[in-house]
């Protein structure tokens, strides 16, 4: 299980989903499948066509800037990170 | 209970719901609703009474949002809403439309889409971009956008669309197979031919209220009308002071009113002319036009108005409404003759819809 940390601006799009979830899989991709699982309809917000990470969101594995092919060890800490931006 | 009407606007930083009372002269402002993200259209369906917000999040992609209560809480959905893993991005929602047996939405990149299960899923109507002219579909100033859907009141096989810079299609087989619509057009930047089949700058497309043929549009170079479902259009430009604009309303019972805001030329700031606000309108098709500024700031009021920006309500006399770039709301109680400010300093307008609610 990886221990992912959602930013709010995303949780506020599906009500009563945590800022802090536990999800499986064993890359990037297969947590983010097993996520929308507990929350439907968050894949969307991630990914775009390809599939590839939206471009400006930022996933981090154990600190380290992640694509969706990237291991998750058992344990991680997995960030999701808007890009930051203004205007 | 008397009716009264919603205005809904969508902005660059979420969607506001101007509440008006029976006489639409009070009105409270709610918002931003949609967590602030950027709403391009926002409608409600009169059947259902469901509130549909059209639009993307730089971050989060796009989505076409819903709520059932007006704005009190909201769901959103973007699935289907896709090209396929190895089509192009679908950037944003432009434009979501109710008709009489779906939910439809025009997207960027150019498509079209459907649902059937009030927003909750989203299929591709394949045959739009399957046109034998979509290699040679190339974008406005604004994107390659489909921003103006037009069902037909009654045909659910009808609808009409317009895309930038590539002009009107319509389809009488429920999407499968799509003919252009621009006979007629003008495309004074084509220095090949002004008259191509493809390729006008389709700026707004709207329906008047005369059983499902008659046609309006505002183009990049002027205005149009076309009593026959678009199959031929006649320009009605003349007689009003320039021929570029962005939005147009319809009259919903007279098919001869239409309104319109005409601006100065793109390289001119696409502004109002001389600073000075005026909307327009034609009492009987586009022969004759009459301009009307009481209630309107008439210096240094250098407003935009984008092509979704402006609405009429139902009610009799009818209720016009525009929203500018630099976030004043305007309402007219009397059919476009006077005007007053019903909302000021919100963010950048996109579009401005009005609701009758009962």
């Amino acid at each position: 299980m990886a221990d992912v940390h959602l930013p709010r601006s995303l949780v506020a799009l599906f009500p009563g989903a945590p800022r802090r979830i536990e999800a499986r899989g064993a890359t990037v991709a297969e947590v983010i499948a097993d996520l929308d699982h507990r929350v439907p309809g968050i894949r969307n917000r991630l990914l775009d066509a390809g599939p590839s990470i939206r471009t400006h969101i930022n996933i981090f594995v154990a600190g380290e800037r992640a694509v969706l092919s990237t291991p998750v060890p058992a344990g991680a800490t997995v960030h999701v990170i808007p890009a930051v931006s203004g205007g | 209970m008397s009716d009264r009407v919603a205005v809904l606007v969508g902005t660059r930083k979420g969607l506001f719901v101007l509440d008006g009372d029976a006489d639409r002269q009070d009105w409270q402002v709610r918002g931003p609703l949609c967590d602030g993200w950027p709403i391009h259209d926002a409608i409600v369906d009169p059947r259902s009474g469901a509130l549909y917000a059209a639009g993307g999040s730089n971050w989060y992609g796009p989505a076409v949002w819903r709520s059932d209560d007006m704005g009190a809480t909201w769901s959103h959905s973007s699935e289907g809403l896709t090209y396929g893993d190895d089509g192009p991005k679908v950037t944003t929602v432009w434009n979501v439309t109710a008709g009489p047996d779906a939910l439809y939405a025009g997207v960027e990149e150019a498509g079209l889409f459907r649902s059937r299960d009030r927003g909750a899923t989203w299929e591709h109507v394949a045959g739009l971009t399957e046109h034998p002219s979509r290699p040679e579909w190339v974008p406005g100033n604004g994107g390659l956008i489909l921003h103006s859907i037009v069902p037909h009141p009654t045909d659910t096989d009808r609808v009409w669309v317009g895309i930038s810079a590539v002009g009107a299609f319509e389809t009488s087989d429920g999407g499968s197979s799509w003919a252009t619509r621009n006979k007629g057009v003008r495309a004074d930047f084509n220095p090949e031919n002004i008259y191509p089949e493809f390729g006008q700058c389709v700026h707004k497309l709207v329906m008047a209220a005369d059983g499902g043929e008659l046609l309006y549009q505002q183009n990049h170079c002027g205005v149009y009308r076309s009593a026959d479902g678009g199959k031929q259009w006649q320009e009605i430009t003349r007689g009003l002071p320039t021929q570029f604009g962005f939005p147009m309303a319809a009259h919903p019972r007279d098919p001869q009113t239409v309104w319109t805001i005409p601006m100065t030329e793109p390289e001119d700031g696409r502004v109002m002319i001389d600073g000075q606000a005026a909307v327009w309108r034609t009492n009987d098709g586009g022969s004759s036009w009459l301009r009307s500024v009481e209630g309107l700031p008439q210096e240094h009021a250098y407003l935009g108005v984008l092509r979704e920006a402006m609405a009429v309500d139902r009610l009799d006399p009818v209720g016009v409404y525009f929203g500018t770039s630099t976030g004043q709301v305007y309402a007219s109680r009397d059919e476009g003759v006077t005007w007053t400010l019903i909302a000021d300093n919100l963010p950048s307008i996109w579009s401005v819809e009005a609701a009758l609610l009962n």
